[in-house]
């Protein structure tokens, strides 16, 4: 079953940071892969989150699992940016009719794979590692986020699953009244929309339901609410902040030091 | 612990031309445990809602007054706790603990007094758990408790329940019971519930007030006066009072085998154990057979493997003159072989008419145009679903979707119906027409296999039972 439960040990040390101070982290490193242009500062984050990885209790297993579509997108935008590129300069390492590679293409379209793989990577350590209710309190608490819109968000979060397992009911109760996709892809579609009609009334109506129990709860009171859990920085929070903006200007300085430092405008 | 009194109340919904109550007048004294009882359409739900302060000004139009402890109700929402009858959309966090802190952090609970009270709702309604197990692993039952202690932990002045324990199986439904009875004679609240089910829940209360359609008053009084007064014309309205009989449909003899089952498996990836172990049983025509036991014992996986809805990991569903078994059969040829109810009618409507919803099945199977029309009408007439044949099946009330989700499955002439849970959550009158149809199905020649909780469905209707524990069939074997 889809749940919202993160997939990594509660009591690691990334997990325990702050949602705020994880989210400051997140920012800095994926800013910095989007400034840069060039491919060794990516390559430096890049090794930088490998090496935190076993800081932040995910299994690798699942980590990989997350990860799949990204090595897949990343090596479509080498090849598409190497083949496209505006113009090909350097040595060619490949001709093939109209189809020409050359290695300042390519260096580019690793860097742009680089550099999309590093802000992914950021984020899922980041958002894996963190519960969704600490995040939503951190961003009431900290950030000053409403909470009709937190709170509202979580509650319809708590709700997705049911959808996952509403879908399958309302299509084995179509194939007991006759109606089945099959091959056919208009027949595919429109059962597709007429299913999706079907979970949607229902959906409308929970939330309406849910929205109801919430007020029943005073959510809608004007009394400002209290926090059962409180959400700050401590010093270890605001230390990975440091260290990761550290990381950033560290793979900067690196990259201008080697000469292959460029912006990305 | 506070008076509620409604004076001249009336309300309309937006949109709606009729008033939903009009003319309602009652006083309940401080401490005093009401139980409001009424047909379908009589208002107790709107009644409590405005006792709630949910009926916003945009939602409706009201009349008269509401009043808690002689101030507007709208005004006095943190003296009020209310439990709905759904568990799954009153829920509101991931996590058990943090569900219930969520209504003190509205009240705006100083944070170092928010987890003790936690901790004590928790434990006043029996919850099982630490604070920290995640709401969505949580049965029925356990989930209607653990709103409870959301109501309870706010330490209201009023405690509103609308029929808590309607979508709970049997078990699930006495837990929640044990949970009010204990923690409502450890409170002064002033307490109102609506409920069909009058005998689960009358040693709770020390008052009746039946209302007729519009919220007309009807009764008033101890509870064993007015059901010793009004008992009979409450049961012909809805009302499940204790001691009135209800009515039994024996089964003839039952015909030739028109399902069959073998050694029915279903093995869900990645579950100890499987679902559904190795089942076989026959069906008869002219029968129906009770499918019962406990939660996640496999009743469900049964008549989904019996409906051809499912692939059994083993063993297979079969129906005379058919060489595939069920679940290998397209669905349009399924449909005239077996028709399956599921427990919410909703999910199976595909058409935007009543009239089309019958239809449908006999166009899918492919008959001719004056067969089809024909059996439309019959079904039209024999379901009372006539005057509604134009009406959109999402707008149906629950008795009439009901009634038209097992039209449906029947329309196209299947020898078999299956029914799983059919009578869940229904009032008495829509039960006893339940039963009746059900009846007169079963003694045209139809075999049916009923998956139910429900022992007053069973002993009026079903002439065996198969018992499941843990995926296996306990008794009521095969022949």
């Amino acid at each position: 079953m889809l749940t919202l439960a993160p997939v990594c040990d509660a009591d690691a040390p990334i997990a325990r940071v702050n949602p705020v101070a994880k989210l400051a982290a997140v920012a800095a490193v994926s800013t910095t892969a989007l400034v840069a242009a060039d491919w060794l500062t990516p390559l430096l984050l890049l090794a930088v989150l490998a090496a935190a990885i076993p800081f932040s209790g995910i299994r690798i297993r699942a980590l990989a699992r997350h990860l799949a579509w990204l090595w897949l997108a990343a090596g479509t935008v080498v090849v598409v940016n190497a083949l496209f590129a505006a113009e090909q300069t350097g040595r060619t390492l490949l001709a093939f009719g109209p189809v020409e590679i050359s290695s300042g293409a390519l260096l580019d379209g690793t860097a742009i794979g680089l550099r999309v793989c590093v802000a992914a990577t950021a984020g899922v350590l980041g958002f894996a590692t963190t519960d969704p209710t600490d995040l939503a309190d951190a961003l009431t608490q900290q950030l000053k986020a409403p909470a009709r819109f937190t709170l509202g968000a979580l509650a319809a979060l708590r709700l997705l699953p049911l959808l996952g397992a509403e879908w399958q009911q309302i299509t084995t109760a179509r194939r007991a009244r006759g109606l089945e996709a099959g091959w056919n892809p208009l027949r595919r579609a429109r059962l597709f929309a007429s299913t999706m009609f079907t979970l949607l009334v229902g959906a409308i109506r929970r939330a309406g339901r849910l929205a109801a129990a919430m007020d029943a709860r005073g959510f809608d009171s004007e009394i400002p609410r209290t926090h059962a859990r409180t959400q700050r920085m401590a010093a270890g929070d605001w230390a990975l902040t440091a260290l990761a903006v550290a990381v950033c200007a560290g793979a900067v300085a690196a990259s201008v030091a080697y000469g292959t430092f460029t912006v990305f405008l | 612990m506070v008076p509620v009194e409604f004076r001249g109340f009336a309300w309309r919904h937006a949109g709606r031309r009729a008033q939903a109550v009009a003319g309602v007048d009652l006083r309940v004294e401080p401490g005093e445990r009401v139980l409001l009882l009424g047909p379908s359409g009589s208002g107790k739900s709107t009644l409590l809602a405005a006792l709630a302060g949910l009926l916003t000004d945009d939602s409706g139009e009201q009349d008269g007054e509401v009043l808690i402890d002689g101030k507007p109700a709208a005004d006095q929402r943190a003296r009020v706790g209310l439990l709905f009858q759904d568990p799954e959309s009153q829920l509101v966090m991931a996590r058990s603990g943090d569900d219930v802190a969520f209504g003190l952090e509205n009240q705006a609970v100083p944070p170092g007094e928010i987890w003790p009270r936690v901790h004590a709702a928790l434990e006043a309604v029996g919850f099982p758990y630490g604070p920290d197990r995640p709401t969505h692993a949580l049965s029925g039952g356990e989930q209607q408790r653990l709103a409870l202690a959301g109501v309870l932990a706010r330490r209201p002045d009023l405690i509103l329940l609308d029929e808590p324990t309607a979508n709970l199986d049997p078990e699930g439904a006495q837990d929640v019971r044990e949970a009010l009875r204990y923690a409502l004679a450890d409170s002064e609240a002033t307490m109102i519930v609506v409920e069909h089910r009058v005998a689960d829940i009358l040693d709770l209360v020390d008052r009746v007030i039946a209302l007729g359609p519009g919220g007309t008053l009807i009764a008033d009084g101890p509870a064993a006066a007015v059901l010793a007064e009004h008992g009979e014309s409450l049961a012909a309205q809805g009302v499940w009072v204790p001691g009135v009989p209800l009515p039994s449909r024996p089964a003839g003899t039952a015909g030739d085998v028109a399902l069959r089952g073998d050694g029915l498996t279903l093995a869900y990836p990645g579950a100890d154990r499987p679902a559904l172990d190795d089942v076989t049983f026959a069906l008869r025509r002219g029968e129906l057979v009770a499918v019962t036991g406990p939660n996640g014992s496999g009743k469900s996986t049964l008549a989904l493997l019996a409906g051809g809805l499912a692939r059994p990991t083993s063993g297979v569903a079969t129906v005379p003159g058919e060489a595939r078994p069920l679940h290998r059969l397209p669905a349009r040829r399924l449909a005239t072989r077996v028709g399956s109810v599921f427990q919410d009618p909703e999910h199976q409507f595909v058409t935007p008419t009543v009239r089309d919803e019958l239809a449908f099945g006999p166009r899918q199977a492919g008959w001719p145009a004056d067969r089809t029309a024909a059996r439309v009408a019959e079904l039209l007439d024999r379901l009372r679903l006539a005057p509604l044949a134009e009406a959109n099946p999402h707008t149906l009330s629950g008795g009439e979707a009901r009634r038209l989700s097992v039209a449906g499955a029947l329309a196209a002439a299947p020898d078999v119906l299956l029914l799983d849970e059919p009578t869940f959550g229904q009032d008495r009158r829509t039960w006893g027409e339940l039963v009746d149809l059900t009846a007169d199905i079963r003694d045209e020649g139809t075999a049916l296999l009923a998956v139910t909780h429900d022992r007053d469905f069973a002993a009026a209707l079903a002439g065996r039972e198969l018992v499941l524990r843990g995926g296996r069939l306990a008794e009521g074997a095969a022949e």
